[in-house]
């Protein structure tokens, strides 16, 4: 009887920590503010900004007595953060929404090419913007039909909501609805390039700045993806990189203020974004 | 006749006594409510979220379950696909799993000398402990790639990998609780059976383990459960894709998955639809915890 019991109390006390834990796959971190050393800065949002974000608060903070930090929430959560006030800015890499326009103003910090990516391997370098979106619709479904071995392809993209992927489908022009069913998702650019760099089969997209030799990047419409060709207007995946705010505080508008400076152009630059300057 | 004083000081010590056995007693109190509290508090803003776009916004609750279509951008949310995979991951997990579990709860209580038990008891209690992101890069590193590679499968994220990350994981669950349900049974069961002229192993499958029974089946909807809410493994392996699984090589997307995948991201409708996702996966706790309650108070009698 005293066993049960022992039994009992064992298996209530588990059953409960089951559903509190079966439960908390919930809500994520929203930026916070921390009190150091001078005023914070709190900044969430896209992880596709994140990395230039990154980049330019540890170069600011070398000089300007802030603390600046930074959260990659995803674009949507940024805005959402910029609004109620939580974050002092939010990262997008995706223009706002109709509700979103009227609460927060967007300030361009920089342009992001997007990347077809494939396995290392592969030979196929070059496909048609066409080809781009039979692929992610399942149109086409074996490499050797834009000219590579005779494989399945396995197309990888971002989920639904994501910065990269809005933008993506805008351009190549498909819905979420078209894109092929049995593709993977991975969430963030990370993820999809390490996905996409251990599968011959694969195909996906990321930003500029997480290019590596792990991957091989693809042309399209025979445009390298470079930055000059981007700012040049002939490769057509890019994208403007926003910060999105209320009224700054005065050590915001300082920070927004070096980002747009030759200084802070010259660092995104090095980040693998493309600079506005020379728009 | 004692001394006035003394009974005086007698009663203060008594009195505070009393004041520290109540302060302690509703300490304790609290500290049980918090948990209960916070249990309800889930509750109730899971649902409070999650039942929203059913009721204010009109949307049918029985699309939004047999629904195959998920494209929050287009306003389409339909689950069925993840439920199918949640269930077909979970079953695979337990065929796979039950069985090593089970036999492994068997080697370590009736059989295993105790220099080996000792080493083994350790390092399946030490697989608990494992954080399940950890599982989940294994499988990402090791499991993904070997199917790719020997197997020749096109995509190694797929519902086999999931099976198998699942069944690694719900073994300490099972080995744990279905070794002290074995450990339970009264030394006298095995005797009575020896002395009658079974075999060692016919006394382990013919007599013991029918007589721990529900401690094992408890084992069994206990490891189901860590199954089924397991969420930053899978989400490794998974691919996530929006198929209803047609067979074990297809990349799927468990309920769990699909709320911390889009959680990030989703914001209005959506987000309110991936709490009704963990309606419905809390359901299906809801549904084994009934289920292990109904086994233990049988294991009563």
């Amino acid at each position: 009887m005293l066993k049960l019991r022992k039994w009992k109390s064992i298996l209530l006390l588990m059953s409960l920590t089951l559903i509190l834990t079966a439960c908390n796959g919930g809500e994520e971190d929203e930026g916070q503010a921390s009190s150091g050393n001078g005023s914070t800065i709190s900044i969430s949002g896209s992880t596709s900004v994140g990395p230039l974000a990154e980049k330019l608060a540890a170069k600011y903070m070398e000089s300007a007595n802030v603390n600046i930090e930074i959260n990659q929430i995803g674009s949507s959560a940024g805005i959402t953060n910029a609004i109620n006030g939580v974050s002092d800015i939010g990262m997008s890499s995706r223009s706002l929404e109709s509700g979103e326009e009227e609460e927060v103003s967007p300030t361009i910090i920089a342009f992001d090419g997007i990347v077809v990516v494939t396995h290392a391997n592969n030979k196929v370098k070059d496909l048609t913007m066409d080809e781009v979106k039979k692929i992610f619709t399942g149109e086409i479904t074996n490499w050797k039909e834009v000219g590579g071995k005779d494989m399945e392809i396995v197309v990888v993209s971002r989920e639904d909501g994501s910065g990269s992927r809005d933008a993506f489908q805008e351009i190549v022009d498909y819905s979420s609805g078209e894109l092929v069913r049995n593709s993977i998702i991975a969430s963030g650019n990370g993820n999809i390039k390490t996905t996409v760099a251990t599968n011959e089969h694969a195909i996906g997209f990321i930003s500029f700045e997480y290019i590596d030799e792990t991957i091989s990047t693809v042309h399209i419409n025979g445009v390298e993806p470079t930055a000059k060709n981007v700012i040049e207007g002939k490769y057509p995946l890019s994208r403007p990189f926003l910060f999105v705010h209320k009224d700054l505080s005065e050590e915001s508008q300082a920070f927004i203020d070096f980002i747009l400076s030759e200084a802070g152009q010259e660092i995104a630059a090095e980040a693998g974004a493309i600079p506005i300057t020379e728009e | 006749m004692p001394n006035p004083s003394e009974v005086k000081q007698k009663n203060k010590s008594n009195r505070l006594k009393y004041i520290m056995e109540f302060i302690s007693e509703k300490l304790f109190l609290i500290c049980a409510l918090i948990s209960v509290l916070s249990l309800f508090l889930i509750i109730g803003f899971v649902f409070f979220k999650g039942s929203n776009p059913f009721i204010a916004d009109g949307y049918s609750f029985i699309d939004f379950i047999f629904g195959s279509d998920w494209i929050p951008s287009e306003d389409k949310y339909g689950i069925f696909p993840m439920i199918v995979a949640s269930i077909y991951a979970t079953i695979g997990a337990l065929v796979i799993g039950v069985p090593i579990g089970l036999l492994t709860a068997i080697f370590l209580s009736e059989i295993a000398p105790k220099p080996i038990a000792k080493i083994i008891s350790p390092a399946v209690q030490l697989l608990a402990g494992i954080p399940s992101v950890l599982y989940g890069v294994f499988g990402l590193a090791i499991i993904v790639p070997f199917l790719q590679n020997n197997l020749g499968l096109v995509k190694g994220q797929s519902l086999i990998a999931v099976i198998l990350v699942l069944a690694i994981m719900m073994l300490p669950t099972i080995v744990t609780v279905a070794e002290t349900a074995i450990r339970a049974v009264p030394k006298t069961y095995r005797e009575g059976s020896l002395a009658l002229g079974a075999s060692p192993i016919g006394t382990i499958f013919k007599v013991v383990v029918p007589a721990a029974k529900s401690g094992i089946m408890a084992a069994i909807v206990l490891g189901l459960g860590r199954a089924i809410g397991e969420t930053m493994a899978v989400i490794l392996v998974a691919g996530n894709s929006l198929i209803i699984p047609t067979s074990i090589t297809d990349s799927v997307r468990p309920l769990t998955t699909n709320i911390a995948l889009e959680m990030g991201y989703a914001y209005g409708t959506h987000q309110e639809m991936l709490f009704a996702t963990g309606i419905v996966l809390f359901s299906f706790i809801l549904i084994l915890n009934f289920v292990l309650a109904k086994i233990s108070s049988k294991g009563g009698k």
